[in-house]
């Protein structure tokens, strides 16, 4: 065989290979409607609502991270072939438009965060509750110790100002960590499965009002273990700045040497300051996340003397089997892990 | 002033002291690594090599799960591979080095890239896996300053077959039987270093305290003694300025000490004496006529 002819043999194989490759295999169930949900939460609630009607993919499954994920073929595959695609919004998914653009998308997309106010970062909280001492600490901006928030004003304007640059945006995506803002949230998928199976609506509404109700019981448990937290200890201690929503809705607060995103790097000023309020407000413990890196957390808790008091699920549910495996479930281990970490007469009471 | 500047945030606060610890640990065992790479030619060796230890890391989590040490071993084997398999080959057909190492590291990463999502995992390793310089614990802190010790060493004994082997590979080859020895324990040395970096301080503080200061310091001296010697206090400056600037000024610590590296290469760059471009300019002006 001449070189050449090998050439053109390996160049006409090579071609018929992709050309195969770029067929789209659509392989759908007649009954389930397909759907696509970004990550775990939001599959867990459109399973709630949606029920036996549909069929729901998850692209980042338990335990995953999706400030950082990255999309694979097979996503593409699921994004193309669905009906509707669930996303949460507030630039949780940095991701997701680029995979759109990429499948052809073009079913209909849900925002499961629309008409929800978000928390800026850095900014005004925005909550009824008048909690002064929460709202200060959200004003500040989550990184500053409270002696320091009239000193360094300018450094927190400053801050403000540099917010926009932080990788994902200026407002706080973490929205499902208040029950009452999840609710927008089923509600704004029942909407959107309504629109395209207007024929199974009764069903939808039906779910819908059920799951509503349970999570008003949610709702009033959680906050009924919080409150039992004296106010000088609702200070938490975590890896990244994902529970500004629950912090809002039950006086607590919230600190965290990362940002809003687990790919943020921390500086020496914020594990500095973190280390001096632990030690000022003689906080027992500090909580580790599932998803991310726990070193830095376990810097901070060496040095102060502070335990570790738990796995927080923040952006992820854990697998089916394990203590997070539903959104319920995830809302409640998280409540009943803060609540025995801060108590004083918890385990790790001082 | 000068005491709450710069020695009252590392008497404060414990993390601080083992940050520049390892700072400290890592500028005697990888920056003279980085001269040697720089005058082979091979300064962009460091970034392959973050990437190619991915499949180790991969296979580790598949055996062990989350486990940072089985990955870290996983990821030195997976680069120990790839330097010696393209060291080998550099020495045994016509590719250089620089093409060989990226030949292999690229075919590296795309097995590493497979194996993670075939096994369909959902956990970004490679996050997981690179550290950051503010939570060295005992055992990262142990790793470190092991590995400074042990380079240091291999250093002091390899030194002279070392440089010889830098200037003129195969006169050395023809004339002693170190040179095998010399190539691939140099190549086994800077992946460990690297490695060990990754897991406890994050890829940019790695490559970056191991390349920036070789960099800068080739504008002050010309020996390789004084290159060694200023390469490594350029690096051991530029963590404490790093650090003290991220504790001062809320900037996060690897890009911190980094960036002062950064600035030191810049500031060499122009006033050294050993080839700067101030020299460079007084120096023709005054051989004109």
């Amino acid at each position: 065989m001449t070189t050449r002819r090998s050439a053109f043999t390996l160049f006409f194989s090579f071609a018929s290979v992709l050309l195969w490759l770029a067929v789209p295999s659509v392989a759908r169930s007649n009954d389930a409607i397909p759907v696509v949900a970004t990550f775990s939460i939001l599959g867990d609630v459109l399973k709630r609502v949606g029920g036996e009607h549909i069929a729901v993919t998850t692209l980042v499954g338990p335990n995953g991270d999706t400030h950082v994920y990255q999309p694979t073929p097979a996503d593409a595959r699921a994004v193309r072939g669905a009906t509707l695609l669930v996303v949460n919004g507030l630039e949780f998914e940095g991701w997701i438009d680029r995979l759109i653009d990429a499948a052809e998308f073009d079913g209909e997309r849900v925002v499961a965060t629309k008409g929800i106010e978000p928390i800026v970062f850095g900014g005004e909280a925005h909550h009824d509750d008048g909690e002064d001492h929460a709202e200060d600490e959200h004003v500040a901006g989550q990184e500053h110790a409270e002696g320091e928030q009239v000193a360094d004003v300018d450094h927190a304007d400053d801050e403000q100002a540099g917010q926009g640059d932080h990788g994902h945006g200026t407002h706080d995506p973490h929205a499902w960590h208040d029950p009452s803002l999840f609710a927008v949230y089923a509600g704004n998928i029942a909407d959107a499965l309504v629109e395209i199976d207007p024929g199974n609506a009764a069903d939808y509404r039906d779910n819908l009002a059920a799951y509503r109700t349970e999570l008003d019981e949610l709702d009033a448990q959680i906050g009924d273990m919080m409150a039992a937290i004296p106010e000088a200890r609702r200070t938490v201690v975590t890896s990244h700045d994902a529970f500004g929503y629950f912090a809002c809705a039950y006086g607590l607060s919230f600190e965290a040497p990362r940002g809003l995103s687990t790919e943020d790097e921390a500086s020496a000023t914020d594990v500095a300051d973190l280390i001096r309020q632990i030690r000022e407000r003689r906080l027992p413990a500090v909580f580790v996340e599932s998803i991310g890196d726990r070193r830095l957390l376990d810097q901070i808790a060496r040095e102060t003397g502070a335990v570790i008091g738990g796995t927080l699920y923040t952006g992820a549910l854990s697998d089916p089997d394990g203590p997070a495996g539903t959104y319920l479930d995830m809302m409640r281990h998280n409540a009943m892990t803060l609540r025995q970490g801060l108590e004083p007469s918890g385990p790790f009471g001082k | 002033m000068i005491w709450e500047a710069v020695f009252q945030p590392f008497i404060e606060f414990g993390f601080m002291r083992r940050a520049l610890l390892g700072c400290l640990a890592i500028s005697l065992g990888a920056t003279p690594m980085g001269v040697f790479l720089m005058l082979r030619r091979m300064s962009l060796t460091g970034d392959a090599m973050a990437h190619a230890i991915l499949p180790g890391a991969a296979v580790g989590y598949l055996v062990a799960g989350l486990s940072l040490g089985a990955m870290t071993v996983g990821g030195l084997i997976a680069g120990m591979a790839v330097a010696l398999l393209s060291g080998f080959v550099s020495r045994v057909t016509r590719s250089r080095e620089d093409t060989s190492l990226a030949a292999f590291y690229l075919v590296s990463l795309a097995l590493g890239v497979l194996i993670v999502s075939t096994r369909g995992s959902n956990i970004d390793l490679m996050h997981v896996l690179f550290g950051t310089v503010l939570a060295l614990d005992d055992a990262a802190l142990a790793l470190l300053c092991s590995i400074a010790s042990v380079s240091l060493v291999t250093l002091a004994l390899l030194f002279r077959p070392l440089v010889l082997e830098c200037a003129d590979p195969e006169f050395l080859r023809s004339v002693s039987g170190l040179s095998a020895v010399t190539h691939f324990g140099f190549l086994a040395l800077v992946v460990l270093n690297l490695v060990a970096g990754f897991h406890a301080l994050g890829t940019l503080m790695a490559v970056g305290i191991m390349i920036l200061p070789a960099a800068a310091a080739r504008f002050w001296v010309e020996g390789i003694g004084g290159l060694v010697s200023v390469s490594v206090a350029i690096a051991m400056l530029s963590s404490l300025c790093g650090l003290l600037l991220s504790y001062h000024f809320d900037l996060p610590s690897g890009p911190a000490i980094i960036l002062v590296a950064g600035v030191a290469y810049g500031l060499s760059l122009s006033i050294g004496p050993a080839g700067g471009l101030l020299r460079q300019a007084l120096a023709s002006r005054r051989l004109e006529a």
